[in-house]
């Protein structure tokens, strides 16, 4: 019933959204403009760092996870760690060949 | 994805928590079968970077800025059909459903002028033009169609399962109360976008 008023909560405003999604927009904009510059090897992290933020975004507001259980939060923080584990032991098999 | 419902009287159970979190698990396995595909991407590039910057010249960067914001634009009104349900605003739901269809649709179309571009150009898989190129040129365009390809068919998944939610609506199965449907093929849709956020820049912003 908790979980059912929140939601109730959330859907009062139009405009949270809308502000994410002109956050999202600008976002992208930023990410072409960076990438039309020549910062050299800073190129791939400002881009990266961008997209990481772009899917924050809608992970915490579109998908709701704000307003969800904590289990939730949980759950997505293990499941990009392990994602993250595979890229950091993938790596170092590969620089020390 | 289903949540289970038994109607015994006027009383209704079901567990729309636990249908969410399905939902979620099912999203985890998309993040690794996406994981494993960047994975591969990133040795590649680390291994080719210079092939792999100029292959991506080839790409229409205009292009593909403009499909990112048609997918992000398609993720809101998606959020908006379940705001507007939530508020019992059964027609603009709809609308909102069949404008996050035709985005949807929208994006393809795009990606088929942008394919049959490269096609044009005789870049295709096992072409003599690509087969011609260098090893790392010819990696870059093997992820570029299996990424961006796989990232297509999970746009016509979605463009089908919120087909299917717009039917509901409309039959009055998924209500004010009862919109747990909808909310799945909300998350399943903003998957598909939080995907192509970093598909974006990985292949057509290293110049």
């Amino acid at each position: 019933m908790v979980k059912h008023e929140t939601h109730q909560e959330h859907s009062h405003s139009y405009s949270i959204y809308i502000l994410v999604w002109l956050a999202l927009m600008a976002l992208t904009a930023i990410t072409v403009a960076v990438a039309g510059m020549n910062i050299g090897r800073y190129t791939i992290a400002t881009a990266l760092i961008i997209a990481s933020f772009k899917a924050y975004l809608v992970l915490t507001i579109f998908m709701h996870l704000r307003s969800e259980s904590k289990t939730f939060v949980v759950f997505v923080i293990v499941a990009i760690l392990f994602l993250g584990i595979s890229f950091v032991l993938l790596f170092s098999d590969y620089s020390f060949h | 994805m289903s949540s289970t419902e038994h109607i015994a009287g006027t009383h209704v159970h079901r567990d729309d928590v636990g249908s969410r979190m399905g939902m979620w698990l099912f999203l985890f396995t998309e993040l690794i079968l996406f994981g494993g595909m960047f994975i591969l991407y990133s040795v590649y590039r680390f291994q080719y970077a210079d092939e792999f910057h100029l292959a991506a010249k080839e790409l229409n960067t205009i292009m593909g800025a403009f499909n990112t914001a048609v997918l992000l634009t398609s993720s809101l009104t998606m959020v908006l059909a379940i705001i507007a349900i939530q508020r019992d605003q059964k027609v603009l739901s709809i609308l909102m459903q069949l404008i996050t269809i035709f985005l949807a649709l929208f994006f393809l179309v795009n990606k088929y002028f942008e394919w049959t571009a490269k096609f044009h150009h005789g870049i295709y898989p096992g072409s003599e033009e690509l087969l011609s190129k260098s090893s790392g040129e010819i990696l870059f365009f093997g992820l570029y169609y299996v990424m961006t390809g796989l990232h297509g068919v999970h746009v016509i998944v979605g463009m089908v399962l919120i087909a299917v939610m717009t039917r509901m609506t409309r039959k009055d199965i998924i209500t004010k109360d009862s919109y747990v449907r909808l909310e799945n093929a909300g998350l399943y849709w903003h998957l598909v976008d939080i995907i192509w956020i970093f598909l974006f820049p990985l292949f057509y912003l290293i110049t």
